[in-house]
C-alpha cells in the first residue's frame, strides 16, 4: 500500500524519464536521414514532429518545419511540455513528490540528470555537438534506469515505475508505426528501393531496433519491420514486450492488493490481441487501424490505472 | 555586550592559543594543506548539488533552487557546555509546554498578573479554537528549536524558542554525514557525540503521542505544503529517515471521524502527523477558507481525539516574540526556579518609555518584527544605512506594538576556512528538542548557522548564511 499520490508520481516520473530517452532517439533517426539522404527533407522533419506528437503545437509557433527548429523545440524549448528539458524538469519534479518511495541512488541519478542536462540544453545545440548531445540524454537514462534495477526493493513501487516506462513505451513504439506506416504498405513500397530502404531504416532506429533486427538476420522488408516492432517479444522495445511487463505488473499489484481491478483486464484484452495475431492478420485487417486502435487502448488503459489506484482525489 | 569590543572567538577565546574544546581539531588543521581543504570544500558542495538539498528562496523566481554553504570547520562544545546548555533547554520547552496548557485552560499566569491579559487575547497566534482543548499526553511542543548565542566563555542566551515548526534538522544531519565522508580522520581521534539518531528519536517521541483513537502500532505521516516549499527537501528527508508517508493537504480527508490519506487501497486514518504547514493553513473549515494545504475538518477530529498535530495548533503563542521578553517570567512561574539560560534583553515597543528608548537609539539595536521570521522585516541598527534606518522610525511609529528591540549583541564567533585560511564569523546554534510524554529529549549538538559575511551578525539561510557542523565532545 502506499499514497495514490506517489503511485502516480512514480509513474509519471517514468513515463517522462522514458519520454526523454526517446524524443533524443527520433532526433537522431531524423538527422541520419538528412545525412545520409542527398536532399534536405522536411517532411522527415514533420513526421518527427508527428512521431513526437507536438506538430500542431510547433505550427503555432512557427510557419514552417526547419530542422534547426524542430531540433531545438523537441529538445529545448520550454513551452513544449513534451520537449526533453521540460520532460527531465517534469520526472525531476515528480521525483522529489515522492522521494521518500526512491532509493538515494535513484533520486540522485534523476537528480545528476536534470543537473547535466539544463547544462547542456542551456544554449541552442550546435550542429557539431548534437551527437554528444544526444548521446548523454541516452546515457543519463541509462544511468537512471541501473539506479532502479539495481537498487529497488521488487514491491509495488517498482511495479508503479514499470507501469509508467511500458506504457510510455508502447506508445511511442505505436505511434513511430502510426506515423510511419504507409511505408510499410505493400502498395507503395517498391521492394528494394533506396528511399524505402532508408525509411525502414529511420524506423528501426527511432525504436534502437536496427541493430537487433539486423543480427536477427531479418528478411528486410514492411511485414518484417512490422512483426519485430509489434509482435516480438524478444525486442524490449516491441509493443507485445511492452504490454507483457504491464500484465506482470498490474497481476503483481493485482496479488498484492488482493483485488481485481479493470485495468488488468483491459491490459490483458490488449496482450491476448497481440499474442493470438500474427502479422498477415494484421495487414489484412490494415496496419493503420490496427496500431490506432493500439494507440487508443493504450490511452484508455493509463487512464483507467490512473482511476483505479487513486493517483488523484 | 557593547558593540566595540571585540567578540569572543569560540575557537582562540581571547588569546592565541585554541581553547580547550577545539586544541585536537586545530592541531588536526595545522598539519593539513590548504590545498587539500580547498579541494574537499569543493566536494562537500558537489555532494550537497548531487544529494538535492537545495532551499528555496521566497521572492525569486527563476533559478530558486540554492545551496546553504557548508563550511567545513565545525563548531565545538565541550561536554560540560553543553550540560549547561541543555539544562537551560530543558528547563525553558518544560515552561513552554505549562504555559501554553495554562493559557488554553486555566489562565493562571494572567490571573496572577506575571503576562497583561491583552498580550494573549489580542496576539493573532492565539487560537481561541483550542481553549479546553487536550492535546494527547498534554504536549503541543513535540519539537522545538532554541535558537542559542554566545556572547563570551559563560554567556549564553536564548535569542528565539521556535516552537511551532522549527526548521534545519536535516542539515544538522547531513552536515555530519558530508563530515564523515570528507574527514574520517576527525572522527577517529575526537569522542563526538552521534547525532544520526534523530529520526529514530522522533519517530519514537511522536509514536509516544498517540492520540485516543489509535489502536496498534501508530500511522505517522508528515504533512508538507508541497515541492515548491522552501524547506521540501527537509520534509521528504525526515519522512524517508522515519519511514513515514510524506503526504500533502490533498492526500487528505476526514473519513468516518479519522484523517485519512489517499492510498493505492482507499482511505487509511492516520494517527500522528508531523505537519510543517502554518497553523492558519491547517484547516480551511476552521482557519483560513482559501488554503489549499490544508485538511477540511482537521481541527474537529483532533477535538474529539481523532489524531495528534504536531506541533498542537495554538503553539505560536509560545514563540511570539512579543511573549519572548516575558519568558524569564513564565520559566519562573511554572517551574518555581530562576530560568537557568537567560533572555536577550528585550524593549517591547508597545510600552511608551521602552518605544521612546528604542527611537531614540535606533542605530545601537537591532529591531524584530513580532510575527517576523527568517530575518525577513528585521533592522540590524549598526549595519543599517541613514535611510533604512529612517523606514524603521516610521514603521515604528505607526505600528509600535508589531516590534521589539535588542541590544546588539556582539555574537561570538568560529572561524570558517576561506581561500586565505582561518577567518572568525558570527554564528548562532540551535538544538533540537523532542518532547513526549516520556520526557524531554536534546540531541547533543544542533543545527549552527554562519554569517558568512566579514562583520555580519545576520546568520539566516536566507539572508546568505551557511551552516556548520556543530560537535559536543562526549568527555
Amino acid at each position: 500500500m502506499m499514497l495514490g499520490k506517489t503511485a502516480g508520481g512514480l509513474f509519471w516520473m517514468c513515463r517522462y524519464l522514458e519520454r526523454s530517452a526517446n524524443n533524443a532517439r527520433l532526433i537522431e533517426a531524423g538527422s541520419r536521414m538528412t545525412m545520409t539522404r542527398s536532399m534536405a527533407d522536411d517532411a522527415e522533419w514533420e513526421s518527427v514532429l508527428s512521431t513526437a506528437n507536438v506538430k500542431e503545437l510547433f505550427l503555432q509557433k512557427h510557419d514552417h518545419v526547419k530542422r534547426a527548429d524542430v531540433i531545438d523545440y523537441i529538445l529545448r524549448d520550454r513551452f513544449n511540455p513534451s520537449s526533453v528539458m521540460s520532460v527531465v524538469e517534469s520526472a525531476r519534479n515528480n521525483a522529489r513528490m515522492v522521494r521518500v518511495a526512491l532509493t538515494r541512488e535513484v533520486w540522485e541519478a534523476v537528480n545528476d540528470t536534470w543537473m547535466r542536462l539544463k547544462e547542456a540544453l542551456a544554449r541552442p545545440v550546435a550542429d557539431a555537438d548534437l551527437p554528444k548531445v544526444l548521446e548523454l540524454i541516452r546515457q543519463q537514462s541509462a544511468q537512471v534506469r541501473g539506479a532502479l534495477q539495481g537498487t529497488m526493493l521488487r514491491n509495488d513501487i517498482f511495479n508503479f515505475c514499470g507501469i509508467g516506462t511500458f506504457a510510455e513505451r508502447a506508445d511511442n513504439v505505436a505511434r513511430i508505426l502510426d506515423v510511419k506506416y504507409f511505408v510499410l504498405l505493400p502498395s507503395v513500397s517498391m521492394v528494394g528501393s533506396t528511399i524505402d530502404n532508408f525509411q525502414w531504416e529511420a524506423i528501426l532506429r527511432s525504436a534502437a531496433a536496427e541493430r537487433s533486427f539486423a543480427w536477427l538476420n531479418k528478411e528486410s522488408g514492411p511485414r518484417a519491420i512490422a512483426e519485430f516492432l509489434i509482435l516480438d517479444r524478444r525486442l524490449p522495445r516491441s509493443i507485445a514486450f511492452c504490454y507483457t511487463n504491464l500484465a506482470r505488473n498490474l497481476a503483481y499489484l493485482e496479488e498484492e492488493y488482493g483485488e481485481t481491478l479493470p485495468s488488468r483486464e483491459m491490459c490483458e484484452a490488449t496482450l491476448g490481441r497481440l499474442t493470438s495475431t500474427d502479422v498477415e492478420t494484421i495487414f489484412d485487417g490494415g496496419l493503420h487501424e490496427f496500431i490506432q486502435s493500439i494507440l487508443r487502448s493504450n490511452n484508455a488503459l493509463g487512464q483507467q490505472i490512473e482511476k483505479d489506484y487513486r493517483f488523484y482525489a | 555586550m557593547s558593540k566595540d569590543k571585540q567578540p569572543f572567538d569560540e575557537m582562540f577565546g581571547t588569546g592565541e592559543e585554541p581553547r580547550e574544546p577545539y586544541k585536537s581539531y586545530h592541531k588536526w588543521f595545522e598539519g593539513e594543506q590548504n590545498a587539500r581543504l580547498r579541494k574537499k570544500a569543493h566536494e562537500a558542495e558537489q555532494a550537497f548539488r548531487r544529494t538535492g538539498i537545495t532551499f528555496n528562496v521566497y521572492g525569486r523566481e527563476e533559478a530558486n533552487e540554492r545551496l546553504i554553504p557548508f563550511d567545513i570547520v565545525p563548531h565545538i562544545l565541550s561536554n560540560r557546555e553543553w550540560q549547561k546548555l541543555s539544562e537551560g533547554i530543558e528547563q525553558r520547552v518544560r515552561a513552554l509546554n505549562a504555559f501554553l496548557h495554562d493559557i488554553y485552560h486555566r489562565q493562571e499566569i494572567l490571573k496572577a498578573g506575571r503576562i497583561p491579559a491583552h498580550m494573549i487575547s489580542n496576539n493573532e497566534a492565539y487560537l481561541p479554537e483550542m481553549i479546553g482543548v487536550e492535546p494527547p499526553g498534554s504536549i503541543y511542543t513535540h519539537i522545538v528549536g532554541t535558537d542559542i548565542v554566545r556572547t563570551g566563555e559563560d554567556e549564553f542566551f536564548v535569542l528565539e524558542d521556535n516552537a511551532r515548526t522549527p526548521s534545519g534538522v536535516s542539515y544538522m544531519l547531513e552536515n555530519r554525514e558530508t563530515m564523515f565522508e570528507m574527514f574520517p580522520e576527525l572522527f577517529i581521534q575526537n569522542r563526538v557525540c552521534s547525532v544520526s539518531t534523530y529520526p529514530k528519536r522522533l519517530r519514537r517521541s511522536l509514536a509516544a503521542c498517540a492520540p485516543p483513537a489509535c489502536d496498534g502500532k501508530p500511522v505517522i505521516a508528515v504533512l508538507t505544503p508541497g515541492i515548491h516549499n522552501s524547506a521540501y527537501f527537509e520534509h521528504a528527508f525526515l519522512a524517508d529517515e522515519m519511514g513515514a508517508e510524506l503526504v500533502e493537504g490533498h492526500d487528505l480527508r476526514v473519513v468516518n471521524g479519522r484523517v485519512a490519506m489517499r492510498t493505492t487501497q482507499g482511505y487509511t486514518p492516520v494517527d500522528v502527523l508531523y505537519r510543517r504547514v502554518d497553523d492558519a493553513f491547517l484547516d480551511p473549515l476552521n482557519f483560513n477558507p482559501d488554503s489549499m494545504l490544508g485538511v477540511p475538518g482537521i481541527l474537529d477530529v483532533y477535538r474529539a481525539g481523532g489524531i495528534t498535530i504536531a506541533n498542537a495548533p495554538g503553539t505560536g503563542i509560545s514563540d511570539d516574540k512579543a511573549i519572548y521578553s516575558y519568558m524569564p517570567d513564565i520559566v519562573e512561574f511554572y517551574t518555581g526556579e530562576k530560568a537557568k539560560l537567560p533572555n536577550v534583553p528585550t524593549w517591547r515597543c508597545s510600552e511608551p518609555d521602552s518605544l521612546a528608548y528604542v527611537l531614540d537609539n535606533l542605530s545601537e539595536l537591532v529591531v524584530k518584527e513580532v510575527h517576523g521570521s527568517g530575518g525577513y522585516g528585521m533592522l540590524v541598527g549598526p549595519a543599517a544605512s541613514r535611510k533604512e534606518i529612517a523606514e524603521f522610525r516610521a514603521k515604528l511609529k505607526a505600528k509600535p506594538d508589531g516590534y521589539i528591540a535588542q541590544p546588539t549583541l556582539a555574537l561570538s564567533t568560529v572561524p570558517i576556512f576561506t581561500n586565505k585560511g582561518l577567518a572568525p564569523r558570527h554564528v548562532d546554534l540551535r538544538p533540537f528538542v523532542l518532547v513526549s510524554p516520556n520526557g524531554i529529549d536534546i540531541t547533543p549538538g544542533g543545527l549552527t548557522r554562519v554569517a558568512l559575511k566579514k562583520g555580519s551578525l545576520v546568520v539566516n539561510s536566507s539572508q546568505g548564511g551557511g551552516t556548520k557542523d556543530t560537535w559536543v565532545l562526549e568527555s
